[in-house]
C-alpha cells in the first residue's frame, strides 16, 4: 500500500529535464550574481554585446539604408568622392571646397575606395566565427587530454604534457606564418590551426592539474567500485567537473585566435575577403601608414576593434574565473 | 546472557566468504631525479582473516595502521603487492579486466567521507542508478523504479531521486551512497569507516540501518572503523590491526571482555565507560610514544617500543600470529595456546 503511494508520487513529479533546467537556472542565478559584482566581467559583456550588434546590423544595413554598389564591403566604390582615401564625412574639411556634412561614410573610405565602417562591420562577423571556432576546438581537444592524462597518468600522461611543453613553446605566430606561406590558409584553416595548437598547449595543462584534483575524488573511485570502466568514469564524472573550467579558457582562447588572425592578415599571409587584419593591411600596401595621424580613420577602427573585442573576451574570462573559482573571490 | 548465546552461534564453522592470505600492500618510497625506490610504506604486511557469511568483521586500529588500505586492497581499489583474496571462489587478488568488473556485482563499499563519494553533478537517481547502467542490467524505466526501492529500503524518500547531492545532510548522503551499494544484490560490503564523519546521533542511526539491512537481505560486512563502542555494537567479530599487521582477532565478547595482546588491552582501557562508578575506577594503560612509521617497523615485534610487557625476545624475533584458543587469535610472545 505504501509502496504505491510512493511509486505513484514519482511519477507524479516534474520530469528530470525540467529539475534539470531548474538547477541549470538556480547555477546561472549564482554565477550570474558573483559575475555582476565584478565590473570588468560587465564592461567586456557590453563590448561583446556592441560587437555582436555590429555584426548583426550589418546585413539589414546593406539590404535596407546602403547601396550595395557603394557600400559593399569587398567591392563598393564611392564615385561621389574624387580622391580616396577620404576622411570621415561629418568632420569639416577646410581645404575642401566640395565638402558639406553629411553621414555618407561615417569612417571615411579607404584606398580602393570603399566604406571603412562597412568593412568593419562586415568583419565583426568572421572576427566572431573564428574565435568561437577555434575556441571550441581547444576545449574539446584539451578536456579530452587533460581528462585522459589525469585519469591513466604515468606515461600516457607524460607522452601529453611532453607534447604540451613543446607546443606552448612553440612561437605561435612564426608558426602560423610559416604554415600559411605553404599552405592555402583560410578562416577556417586557422581556427583548426589556432584551436589545435592551444588545444594541446597551455590549455591542457591547465585543465589536467584541474582534472588532477577531481580524479582523488571519493565519487571517482565509488564509479569503480560501482563497476565503470576507464571510458564511463572519465566521460560522466571528470569531464562534466572539468567543463565550467573549459569554458573559462574558450574565452581566453578567443582572444588569442582573433589576434593571430590580425597578424597574418596584415602580412597579407591570409586567404580571406575581409578582415580587420586585411584593413590595415590595406592602408599599410598603400602606404598610408607612415601618415597615421592624418589617416588614422584607415588604422584606427580596425586596431581599435581588434583591441577592445580582445579585452573583452579577457575581460569575460577574468570574471568567469571568479565564478569557476571560488578562492579568488573577495568575499 | 542473550549476547553470551549468540557468540557461540557465530563461533561455530560456518561458510566462509572472504578468505584473506597473507595479504601485503607496500606503498614504494621514491626519491630523486630519476624517482628510484629507497624503500617502502608497508601499509598492510602479510594480514590473514576470513569473514563468515552472514556476520559483521570489525577492523579496529588507531589512525595509519594500515585497516582502510585493507578494506581498499580487498576490493581492489589498490593492486596487492601480495597475497591471496578468496571470495565466493574467486582470487580478487589475481583478477583483471573484466573479471574483476564483475565480481564488483558482489562485492561493493560505502565510503567514508559522504561528502565526497557522492559526485556533485549527477541526480540521486543518476548516483544511485549507476551500477545498474554500467552492468546493463535494467532500463531506464525498470533503473526508476529499482533506485525507488533502494531508497525506501534505506529510509529514504523515492522522490528524492530527482535531487542533487548538495540538498542533503551527511547522514542522508551516506543512505544514498548505501544504497547505490546495494543496488546490484551484493554478498558483501566494505564498510570504510562510513559513520566516523557524521554526527554522533546521527551515526547510530545509519549503524541500526546497516544491522537492519544486513538481517533483511543477509548481507556480510567488514566494518572498519576506529571507534571501539560502535565496533562493539555492530561487530560479530573484531580484528584489531596494528602498524599493517592484525595483532588479535576473536568474538567480541572475548576481545572486549578477555583481552590478550598487550595492545588491545590499551586500546580498550581508552574507552570511557558509561558508569560513573566504574569509570572512576577505571585505570588507562597509556601507551607511550607515537606509532612507529610503516616504512621502518621496528625489529622483532611491530609493538615493542611500545608495550610496556615487552621483554628481550620482543626484540629479536616477530611473533607468530597463532589461534591460542578456539577462534581467538593473537601475535604475542606473552601468550601462547
Amino acid at each position: 500500500m505504501n509502496m504505491t503511494v510512493q511509486t505513484s508520487s514519482v511519477d507524479t513529479a516534474p520530469p528530470l529535464w525540467q529539475m534539470r533546467l531548474k538547477l541549470a537556472l538556480k547555477n546561472f542565478k549564482s554565477g550570474w550574481a558573483i559575475f555582476k559584482e565584478n565590473p570588468i566581467g560587465i564592461i567586456g559583456l557590453v563590448l561583446i554585446v556592441f560587437f555582436a550588434l555590429l555584426a548583426a546590423l550589418h546585413p539589414i544595413l546593406m539590404a535596407t539604408a546602403w547601396e550595395p554598389a557603394v557600400y559593399d564591403p569587398i567591392t563598393g566604390y564611392d564615385f561621389e568622392i574624387l580622391i580616396h582615401p577620404s576622411p570621415p564625412t561629418w568632420i569639416p574639411q577646410p581645404d575642401n571646397p566640395m565638402w558639406e556634412f553629411s553621414f555618407r561614410h561615417v569612417l571615411g573610405t579607404d584606398p580602393l575606395g570603399r566604406d571603412v565602417l562597412s568593412q568593419l562591420m562586415f568583419s565583426t562577423r568572421s572576427e566572431f566565427l573564428l574565435g568561437v571556432g577555434a575556441a571550441l576546438v581547444t576545449v574539446l581537444i584539451a578536456t579530452t587530454i587533460g581528462a585522459v592524462a589525469a585519469y591513466y597518468g604515468g606515461l600516457v600522461d607524460m607522452i601529453f604534457m611532453r607534447i604540451a611543453d613543446v607546443v606552448y613553446m612553440l612561437p605561435f605566430i612564426a608558426l602560423l606564418i610559416v604554415l600559411s606561406s605553404l599552405f592555402d590558409f583560410e578562416l577556417i584553416h586557422l581556427a583548426l590551426v589556432y584551436g589545435v595548437l592551444a588545444g594541446f598547449g597551455g590549455t591542457t595543462i591547465v585543465i589536467k592539474s584541474q582534472a588532477l584534483t577531481i580524479k582523488v575524488k571519493a565519487y571517482i573511485e565509488a564509479a569503480r567500485i560501482a563497476g565503470g570502466n576507464d571510458l564511463h568514469i572519465i566521460f560522466t564524472h571528470l569531464v562534466p567537473n572539468l567543463l565550467p573550467l573549459s569554458f573559462l579558457y574558450m574565452m581566453f582562447t578567443v582572444t588569442g585566435a582573433i589576434f593571430s588572425e590580425a597578424v597574418l592578415s596584415f602580412f597579407g599571409l591570409l586567404d580571406i575577403r575581409m578582415s580587420w587584419g586585411l584593413m590595415i593591411q590595406t592602408a599599410q600596401a598603400a602606404g598610408y601608414l607612415l601618415n597615421s595621424w592624418k589617416y588614422w580613420y584607415l588604422m584606427f577602427p580596425s586596431g581599435v576593434a581588434i583591441t577592445l573585442l580582445c579585452a573583452a573576451f579577457y575581460l569575460v574570462g577574468r570574471a568567469l574565473d571568479e565564478v569557476v573559482n571560488p578562492r579568488l573571490r573577495k568575499r | 546472557m542473550t549476547i553470551e548465546n549468540t557468540t557461540m552461534e557465530t563461533s561455530t564453522p560456518r561458510e566462509i566468504v572472504l578468505q584473506v592470505n597473507n595479504l601485503k600492500k607496500y606503498f614504494p618510497i621514491k626519491r630523486g631525479v630519476f624517482q628510484t625506490k629507497v624503500g617502502d610504506v608497508k601499509a598492510v604486511d602479510g594480514v590473514s582473516f576470513e569473514v563468515f557469511k552472514g556476520e559483521t568483521l570489525g577492523l579496529v586500529g588507531e589512525s595509519g595502521c594500515g585497516k582502510t588500505t585493507t578494506g581498499r586492497t580487498i576490493i581492489r581499489l589498490y593492486e596487492p603487492t601480495a597475497g591471496h583474496v578468496d571470495f565466493m571462489g574467486a582470487d580478487m587478488a589475481q583478477l583483471r579486466g573484466e573479471e574483476l568488473r564483475n565480481i564488483r556485482k558482489r562485492m561493493q563499499m560505502i565510503f567514508q567521507d559522504p561528502y565526497a563519494s557522492l559526485n556533485p553533478r549527477m541526480s540521486v537517481l543518476k548516483i544511485v542508478g549507476e551500477p545498474l547502467e554500467v552492468f546493463h542490467v535494467a532500463n531506464r524505466e525498470e533503473r526508476k523504479e529499482r533506485v525507488a526501492e533502494l531508497l525506501e529500503m534505506v529510509g529514504l524518500n523515492p522522490d528524492f531521486m530527482r535531487r542533487y547531492p548538495h540538498e542533503f545532510s551527511g547522514g542522508q548522503r551516506q543512505r544514498i551512497g548505501l544504497a547505490r551499494a546495494l543496488a546490484l544484490n551484493p554478498e558483501m560490503i566494505i564498510c570504510d569507516e562510513p559513520i566516523s564523519a557524521l554526527d554522533v546521533s546521527i551515526q547510530a542511526q545509519v549503524v541500526n540501518l546497516l544491522e537492519e539491512l544486513q538481517d533483511k537481505l543477509g548481507l556480510t560486512y567488514i566494518f572498519i572503523a576506529h571507534d571501539l563502542s560502535m565496533v562493539r555494537h555492530i561487530s560479530d567479530r573484531v580484528a584489531v590491526m596494528y602498524l599493517g599487521k592484525i595483532v588479535e582477532l576473536t568474538t567480541r565478547e572475548e576481545l572486549y571482555q578477555h583481552p590478550l595482546h598487550p595492545y588491545t588491552e590499551a586500546l580498550l582501557s581508552a574507552v570511557p565507560v558509561p558508569d560513573p562508578v566504574v569509570e572512576e575506577q577505571r585505570k588507562r594503560i597509556l601507551l607511550e610514544g607515537d606509532l612507529p612509521s610503516p616504512a621502518n617497523p621496528p625489529h622483532g615485534c611491530n609493538f615493542n617500543t611500545r608495550c610496556p610487557k615487552a621483554f628481550e625476545l620482543c626484540f629479536q624475533e616477530e611473533p607468530e600470529y597463532l589461534e591460542v584458543k578456539p577462534g581467538h587469535f593473537c601475535a604475542c610472545h606473552l601468550v601462547k595456546p
